[in-house]
């Protein structure tokens, strides 16, 4: 398997996919690396990439005016920065940043959309395997929400 | 009835005898929270505990809460306590500086069986103020490093500004082989540590899963997400601990106050194995 079918294909994200669907999805797929306090993104551009972070952290970041950035989530080695990627209108809501050196594979948003739209097999595979995540970021956001350690604990 | 925790090892003579202490020592750790070092008013011992065990503080004329132990327990010379000003006797007792007295009943409770982590993988899970009833079984874990295997400290707070025993926390990860990973709900920019909560640092454990123990403290609700993704990653539920917390009077089983189903917080716990409890946890009624 050439390298980057094989880093694609370890990935948690596409473990136990068909070679045949590691390919396709390799097909989308490059190596980027981003230095700290370089940006993936920002809220509102088009949603375009996502990234599987294989080394380094990027912090999830929302401007808030007169303060800065406020950090709500940061995502490391193994994670996938980019869930809004596969809904219309296909726009980041927040902007992520490196906060160190970052290396991650890139997947062209569109390019995979494309495939899946073509090939629902490939469609319905990803959408199995980016619901978990999206799940468990939404407890997680949950918990967050409730602010437990305010008065309490 | 089923015992829901390990019995503690020490006891108070006489349970609901305040011994008089007094404040040698008061060091302020948040904007709200403080730490008291605590001796015996006549100069003679106070009392002896264990890692997990609480007292009921009393400051005179206002009121009686209990608190755990945050010292180590090997120096029995002093009592380390952790209070956060909450309400009418927390902030009495955060109040008291070095030379007043105060009342103090116990040692109370069951403790963490960090003896139970010999030979194992050892993950502690900290939320907000919980890390202070769990610092005397990191002082253990320390002072017996060689008996367990991989040690990791997780620990979520608020923001930034709000970690406990932040310089005690920088020493340990420069001094020990202990992984420590910090993680907040909110930062601002400069942050460099992790951002969410605590629960998604559990499932990146590299840790020995059916040869671990756990031991969790923090809001209840916290421990009961924390609890339930260490048990999806594999580490049994009868290898979770947790401290629970429950208004308490008598704190010696007498009053009911306390009570969680068919046991007593203040006897039975307050550190409990996540096993018998699980299924209570999330119960509004309890
Ligand atoms: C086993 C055990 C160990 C504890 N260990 C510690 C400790 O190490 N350090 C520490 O600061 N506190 C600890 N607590 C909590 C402490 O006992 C309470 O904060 C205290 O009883 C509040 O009393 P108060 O009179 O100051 O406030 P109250 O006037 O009774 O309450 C004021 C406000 O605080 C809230 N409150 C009451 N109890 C709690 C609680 N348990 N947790 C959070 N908010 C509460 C109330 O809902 C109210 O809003 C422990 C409790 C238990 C049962
Ligand atoms: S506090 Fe009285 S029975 Fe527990």
């Amino acid at each position: 398997m050439e390298g980057l079918e094989r880093i694609v294909s370890e990935h948690r994200l596409f473990q136990g996919l068909g070679p045949e669907f590691v390919n396709l999805a390799a097909g989308c797929a490059k190596n980027v690396r981003f230095n700290a306090d370089q940006y993936l993104f920002h809220a509102e551009e088009p949603a375009d990439w996502i990234y599987l972070i294989r080394h380094g952290q990027v912090a999830l970041e929302v401007a808030t005016p007169g303060r800065g950035a406020a950090q709500f989530e940061t995502l490391g080695e193994g994670d996938i920065v980019g869930l809004t990627w596969l809904l219309p209108p296909y726009r980041w809501g927040y902007d992520a940043r490196a906060t160190e050196l970052v290396r991650a594979i890139a997947l062209d948003a569109k390019c995979l959309r494309d495939k899946c739209e073509v090939d629902h097999d490939l469609g319905y595979a990803l959408l199995k395997r980016f619901l978990p995540v999206l799940v468990q970021r939404l407890q997680a956001m949950r918990l967050q929400l409730l602010d437990v350690y305010g008065s309490a604990g | 009835m089923d015992r829901l925790g390990e019995r503690a090892p020490v006891m108070a003579p006489d349970a609901m005898l305040p011994l008089i202490a007094r404040v040698a020592r008061r060091v302020r750790e948040l904007p709200d929270t403080w730490t008291l070092d605590l001796v015996a008013a006549d100069g003679g011992p106070l009392m002896r505990y264990a890692p997990g065990q609480f007292t009921m503080m009393y400051a005179f004329g206002v009121g009686e809460i209990p608190v755990s132990v945050s010292g180590d327990a090997a120096d029995q010379t002093r009592l380390v306590q952790t209070v956060r000003a909450v309400g009418k006797v927390s902030e009495a007792v955060t109040r008291l500086a070095a030379g007043d007295t105060l009342g103090l009943r116990g040692p109370y409770g069951t403790a963490w069986p960090v003896a139970e982590g010999y030979g194992r993988d050892v993950v502690v899970v900290a939320g907000g103020l919980g890390l202070a009833p769990l610092r005397p079984a990191l002082y253990q874990l320390q002072a017996e490093r060689k008996r367990f295997g991989k040690l990791v400290l997780l620990y979520g707070t608020r923001r930034p500004e709000d970690i406990l025993f932040r310089r005690q926390l920088a020493n340990w990860r420069r001094q020990l082989d202990m992984e420590i990973e910090v993680t907040v709900d909110h930062a601002g920019a400069a942050w460099r540590g992790h951002v969410g909560v605590v629960t998604r640092l559990i499932p990146r454990l590299g840790i020995d899963v059916d040869n671990a123990m756990a031991l969790v403290c923090g809001p209840e609700v916290m421990m009961r997400f924390a609890a339930s993704a260490l048990n999806d990653i594999g580490v049994p539920e009868e290898a979770i601990h947790l401290s629970l917390e429950r208004n308490m009077k008598c704190a010696v089983g007498l009053c009911g106050h306390c009570q969680f189903a068919g046991s007593f917080v203040c006897k039975d716990g307050a550190v409990m194995r996540y096993d018998k409890v699980r299924r209570l946890l999330g119960l509004k009624e309890i």
